[in-house]
């Protein structure tokens, strides 16, 4: 029992980087990986001894993201729960320069599926099955989302003066 | 040359994700069409970027209660472990293959019942001459009273093991209907509640759901018909393990 705590502590780190980035906030990411963090534990008795507790714990996490947009874009009179990515989750040292403002820019403007896959690939480091097993997509899929975000990320960016938001000129 | 390099192929490329021979041929094709190595290079300063952004969340410390819960196995019999755990598995199983995803409206109502079951104990438990309706020595009154106006067996756990014993309890209205309060009391006078409501639409089990308000915690979970919800103004892990208990009793 103590090893798999150990193994799912391993990842809280991880799983807070992911869910910062997907939803912008950073108390309710937070709140995000702690309802992850039991329900796997609740369910700890599913997962198999020597697989992957690292594309589990992601895909509860990203099922519950899903369940609570859901539940709250249907419920009347409260405000879209669109991620406002006012400022980075980090605040980026001197040596950040323009570029990685205007990616942060240009990538809190993406859709967030497409954020998703990006986030998986390219920040965790996921091989593409395993990010589209926690996408619950097929890889095809997911390699389009990869294409259009990084066309997108990348327009954004050449485009002259712009970085995809307002703020970044200032 | 080469076959043709696709699309993905070039992301595959900027994630380290190609076997070798295939990497140098994509690399040669570079070589030799700077449009698309130009992509490919933009492909990359987007990635390093972030992940020097995001990279120092992980050095955070991690909040307070952002854990796991502790869990300490209670002493069962041997043969009702593994009953158990059977059913663990056969629930979970159910459970799993939906990969965690419940109903929205299952998780509403769900929280729903955390609010009602708080504000319930918050109101009920600092109570010291009326904390209940019906004291514990009617116990099997109580039950079935409670049972009747709900309209389904109800049973109140036995939580002596743990070092609670039974108060009693009380019917209370819920949005949905009747609801019932069991309320526990521990020596150091640390009262919990289980507030169990009916819904006759719903069905199926949901694992447990931890919420926190005004100090007062709060785990829920639905088995069938009824939705229980515990709770206490002890910390979570301690009141995971009276859940569990709970849990256990009223499914055997």
């Amino acid at each position: 029992m103590s090893d798999m705590r150990h193994l799912i502590v391993d990842q809280i780190p991880h799983l807070r980087r992911y869910a910062r980035a997907l939803v912008g906030d950073r108390a309710q990411a937070d709140d995000l990986v702690q309802d992850c963090l039991e329900r796997a534990w609740s369910r700890m008795h599913l997962w198999t001894v020597g697989t992957n507790i690292r594309a589990w714990l992601f895909t509860i996490l990203h099922n519950l993201h899903l369940n609570a947009a859901r539940k709250h874009r249907n419920t009347p009179g409260l405000v879209p729960l669109e991620t406002t990515f006012t400022e980075p989750p980090v605040r980026p040292t001197q040596e950040d320069q323009l570029e990685v403002q205007q990616v942060w820019q240009a990538f809190s403007a993406l859709p967030e599926p497409q954020r998703a896959a990006l986030l998986l690939i390219t920040v965790e480091e996921m091989s593409y099955e395993e990010a589209a097993g926690v996408l619950g997509i097929p890889v095809g899929t997911l390699m389009s989302r990869i294409h259009r975000g990084r066309e997108r990320l990348r327009r954004l960016m050449d485009a002259p003066g712009a970085g995809g938001g307002q703020g970044v000129e200032q | 040359m080469t076959a043709a390099v696709r699309k993905a192929e070039l992301h595959a490329f900027v994630d380290g994700q190609l076997d070798p021979a295939r990497r140098r041929e994509v690399e040669a094709y570079l070589a030799a069409d700077p449009e698309a190595a130009s992509r490919v290079g933009a492909y990359r300063r987007q990635k390093q970027a972030l992940r020097a952004l995001l990279a120092p969340v992980l050095d955070e410390p991690l909040p307070r209660g952002l854990a796991p819960p502790r869990q300490r196995r209670p002493l069962v019999h041997v043969a009702w472990a593994a009953a158990a755990a059977v059913m663990l598995i056969v629930g979970g199983l159910a459970g799993w293959s939906l990969r965690g995803m419940e109903p929205p409206d299952t998780a509403m109502a769900e929280r729903a019942v955390a609010d009602q079951a708080a504000i319930a104990h918050a109101v009920f438990t600092p109570q010291r001459r009326h904390p209940v309706e019906v004291g514990a020595k009617e116990e099997a009154h109580l039950v079935k009273w409670l049972s009747n106006v709900l309209g389904a067996p109800l049973r109140a756990p036995h939580l002596g093991d743990l070092g609670y014993a039974l108060v009693g309890g009380r019917l209370l209205s819920a949005p949905s209907g009747p609801a019932a309060q069991f309320m526990y009391e521990n020596p150091a006078k640390q009262r919990l509640t289980l507030y169990v409501v009916r819904d006759a639409d719903r069905k199926g089990e949901t694992a447990f759901r931890f919420t926190a308000q005004k100090g007062v915690s709060v785990f829920t979970w639905m088995d069938g018909p009824l939705g229980y919800a515990l709770a206490a103004e002890i910390p979570k892990p301690a009141l995971f393990e009276v859940a569990q208990a709970v849990h256990r009793q009223l499914e055997n």
